[in-house]
């Protein structure tokens, strides 16, 4: 072989060596970045969870001095029950409708939680009892984490998607199979949880 | 204890800084007091995690820190939680120590007892497991108490030996009512983006060697608020 043929098949070999280096490199960043949106995720569901813990809870020390306020109760109730209902799998992250629903569902019991607690204003009885007054610090605290672990999970979904976007690393993901997760959005209206202070 | 505000006197704030590192050194947790003048428009538990997410107190890994947070103008107090003390003091322990122990005080004026029986009611239930602490603080303990104390106490003795060096490095200064900022706080400049206007984070570093630090605690947003 003539010594031009053998130096144009060493080049080759280190293009090759240094592009596939590289895809590894790119693929491996994007597999560190989704496992922080999975885990993430997990905590926002973890939250999501805590506060339908507490629900059952708030519920029957609401009914220990309201229970004809049935309507009320029974939509925290029916709301918790299809909120439990919809569980994400780390997959489902890449369908934004399917994020739509799982808030929508969790928004709706936000609001059904926020009319309970408007309703508890009338009986001061219930607002001053000890162990309604501790169930109600424990949801605003749920609350704050929700809001916090959604705040975390955007964070690490944009850094994400941005490290999916950027050319020309899109194309290695593009290959690979990655495709960009979806956002928490800020509902209108519901963008602040049900903070009932008396 | 990192007092912004200006609002304990010098002997004071030292008196609860020693109290603080006393009992950071026993139990190993962390438990840092903030004060400041005013929110200036946040919300309180937006600040509040921002604020812990930058100075993570508590240990790494442990994520055993609080942070106690006093707004003067708002008149709200927070104390803000890490993830792994969660269990030991949860949301209600947390609210019912700032309605119990901090917000009676402050109505009267005594902030510097209301700070300490803050930091006290937390690291009674941190050095108990979570059993004691609410009840009682000026009382004796109960027999129990005591003698899980001592076991604590052995365990912890042997741990601080092998901690003494460390615990310097992370000794706490005395507020000088000055402003004063952490020094993981200065890194990469101004933090709050220019939210704190004039009244921020200014500069002037830290007295003395050791310079107080957190050791990487994360926290969830965990903890209650409340006012007086």
């Amino acid at each position: 072989m003539g010594r031009a043929a053998l130096i144009v098949l060493v080049v080759l070999v280190v293009l090759a060596v240094a592009l596939g280096g590289w895809i590894i490199s790119v693929n491996n960043q994007l597999v560190r970045l989704e496992q922080s949106v999975n885990g993430t995720w997990a905590q926002v569901q973890n939250v999501y969870q805590r506060r339908a813990d507490l629900i059952p809870n708030l519920v029957e020390t609401v009914k220990g001095f309201a229970a004809q306020e049935r309507t009320v109760l029974e939509e925290v109730t029916r709301a918790r029950a299809s909120a439990s209902g919809v569980q994400l799998t780390p997959e489902a992250l890449n369908d934004p409708k399917a994020l739509e629903r799982f808030q929508a569902v969790q928004n709706q019991l936000s609001g059904a939680l926020s009319r309970l607690l408007v309703t508890v204003e009338r009986y001061p009885e219930l607002k001053s009892n000890q162990n309604f007054l501790a169930l109600q610090t424990q949801l605003e605290g749920t609350e704050n984490r929700i809001a916090v672990e959604r705040r975390r999970y955007n964070e690490a979904v944009r850094e994400y998607n941005t490290r999916l976007r950027l050319f020309p690393a899109s194309l290695v993901a593009g290959l690979v199979g990655f495709q960009p997760k979806a956002f928490f959005e800020a509902a209108p209206g519901a963008a602040e949880p049900p903070k009932v202070k008396f | 204890m990192n007092d912004y505000a200006g609002l304990l006197a010098p002997q004071q704030a030292e008196r609860l800084e020693r109290l603080l590192a006393e009992r950071e050194r026993a139990t190993g947790a962390q438990v840092v007091i903030a004060v400041f003048r005013s929110l200036e428009g946040e919300s309180l538990e937006d600040f509040s995690i921002r604020l812990a997410e930058q100075w993570r107190i508590g240990r790494k890994d442990l994520d055993d820190g609080v942070i106690v947070l006093v707004f003067l103008a708002e008149r709200r107090v927070r104390l803000e939680v890490g993830y792994g003390l969660e269990p030991v003091i949860p949301d209600a322990v947390a609210g019912r120590i700032i309605a119990e122990r901090v917000a009676p005080r402050f109505r009267e004026g005594r902030y510097a007892e209301g700070l300490e029986a803050a930091a006290t009611a937390v690291y009674d239930r941190i050095a108990s497991g979570g059993a004691a602490g609410e009840r009682g603080a000026r009382g004796a303990p109960a027999a129990t108490t005591l003698a899980v104390l001592l076991v604590v106490g052995v365990i912890v003795g042997a741990v601080v030996i092998s901690q003494l060096g460390a615990a310097r490095r992370r000794g706490y200064t005395a507020a000088h009512g000055g402003w004063y900022a952490p020094r993981d706080v200065y890194r990469g400049g101004s933090m709050w983006g220019g939210g704190f206007g004039g009244g921020g984070f200014r500069g002037g570093g830290f007295r003395g060697g050791g310079g107080f630090s957190g050791g990487g605690g994360r926290f969830g947003g965990g903890g209650a608020s409340g006012s007086w």
